[in-house]
């Protein structure tokens, strides 16, 4: 007997992003009606002025169906072809089932194996690095990612320490064969020791006898002294295993936490001035998982990154977890 | 041994690279928040600076005690 293997392409890249914004502006001094904050101490600590939360009619899959549809059209790639759909998300708030077969059914995708992961704010990388994995290993031919967030649902608007950080949103992109390679080695992992510095304030069981719905605390400094020590090395690990030097890079898109870190690991990596460097934090927030793939969008569709150019991506936070890797914009 | 103008000379570096505060403004009888103007996030960054730098380890229970320049030379001074 001889069992045949999926034999795959080569090489994998993005064919194509979208994305999508919620309406509802929420800017620093509608938040400092809920803790004693100034938009100047939000703005000079994080360079957040305004994000967007989801408002009437809108929430995670209305959110993820409008950045899928866009990456679909823009890939022009058949939806018959797309053999599977990863979901990153951390605010699909029901234990089963996945929110990716529901996403796939409703994108008319047919029987596309479908499924979610949790990476938090690293979950665009850990997908990417999953969809890529999949093409060149023969699992699928055409995968579509989606990361979508709604952390305004678990913000507690009480917290001085979480209440301003996040925004809500969605990122997609399709992925496929390609005769030249688009995505990098990834460099990735976790530090579970530090699983309480993103953190509930309940489980589910523990939330349901008490009467409220969990919401996200962090302990602040232990994830800023994390990602400002530990994962600027990471970056660094991105472009030294893909064989980039800092002047080969044409942007960079770090998981938009806080300006600060993004400060830091332009400081520690010695990017040249060229580098467009995405800032989406400022007006978008932190949008999680989705926030590369939106930062993404925004850099291309405002033409400050083209297609083609060579691009830095690192995504972190809570689990701890954190996955880089140099890819090819679509 | 470096001696502890050595230390506070490339802390002064540290300082200024992360918080653009003038070299010759971080003498040892300065208080990082209260002269420098070093915010909680910079004096994260500084410490895990000067971990790199002078190989120390400072825990967090300990820096709540580094308030000024001095308190830093000789907390590395004595655990480098
Ligand atoms: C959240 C964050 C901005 C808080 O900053 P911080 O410097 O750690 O804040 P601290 O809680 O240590 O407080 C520092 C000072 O600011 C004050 N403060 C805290 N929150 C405040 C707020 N919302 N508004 C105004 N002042 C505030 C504190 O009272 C304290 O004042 P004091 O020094 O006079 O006592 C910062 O820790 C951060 O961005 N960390 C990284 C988080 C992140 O990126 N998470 C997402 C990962 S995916």
């Amino acid at each position: 007997m001889s069992l045949k293997a999926s034999i795959g392409s080569p090489f994998a890249r993005i064919l194509a992003v979208g994305s999508a914004t919620p309406s509802r502006v929420i800017d620093n001094d509608y938040l400092c009606q809920f803790i004693d904050s100034s938009d100047e101490w939000i703005t000079q600590r994080t360079g957040i002025k305004e994000r967007r939360w989801v408002g009437e009619g809108e929430n995670i899959e209305t959110l993820c169906v409008t950045a899928a549809t866009s990456a679909i059209e823009r890939s022009g790639v058949a939806l018959d072809q797309i053999d599977a759909v990863i979901v990153a998300t951390i605010s699909h708030y029901e234990q089963t089932p996945a929110l990716a077969p529901k996403l796939a059914h409703q994108l008319g995708l047919g029987d596309a194996a479908a499924y979610d992961i949790s990476a938090a704010c690293a979950g665009f990388s850990y997908g990417l690095a999953q969809a890529e994995a999949m093409i060149r290993g023969g699992q699928a031919t055409y995968v579509l990612l989606v990361a979508g967030e709604t952390i305004s649902d678990i913000t507690d608007l009480t917290d001085r320490g979480t209440a301003f950080l996040f925004g809500d949103g969605a990122g997609a992109v399709v992925l496929g064969p390609s005769e030249t390679n688009g995505i990098g080695p990834v460099v990735w992992g976790s530090d579970g020791g530090q699983y309480d510095a993103i953190r509930m304030n309940h489980t589910i069981g523990s939330g349901v006898k008490a009467g409220v719905f969990p919401t996200i605390q962090m302990d602040g400094q232990a994830v800023f002294k994390w990602a400002t020590g530990y994962i600027a090395k990471a970056a660094r690990r991105c472009l030294d295993e893909a064989g980039i030097s800092p002047e080969e890079l044409d942007v960079f898109i770090p998981h938009q936490a806080n300006n600060r870190i993004t400060d830091t690991l332009l400081r520690y990596l010695k990017l040249p001035e060229k580098v467009v460097v995405a800032r989406t934090i400022t007006h978008l927030g932190n949008n999680s998982a989705a926030t590369i793939p939106m930062a993404m969008d925004a850099l291309l569709t405002s033409g400050e990154a083209k297609s083609g150019q060579t691009a830095l991506i690192i995504g972190f936070g809570a689990g701890l977890v954190y996955a880089g890797q140099v890819i090819t914009l679509p | 041994m470096a001696t502890t103008e050595e230390i506070r000379a490339q802390l002064a570096e540290l300082v200024n690279e992360v918080a653009g505060v003038p070299v010759e403004d971080v003498q040892l009888d300065k208080s990082f928040v209260d002269d420098l103007d070093v915010d909680s996030l910079a004096m994260v960054e500084i410490l895990v600076g000067c971990e790199e730098k002078f190989g120390v380890n400072i825990p967090d229970e300990e820096s709540k005690n580094l308030k000024t320049v001095g308190d830093a030379v000789a907390y590395i001074e004595a655990h480098s």
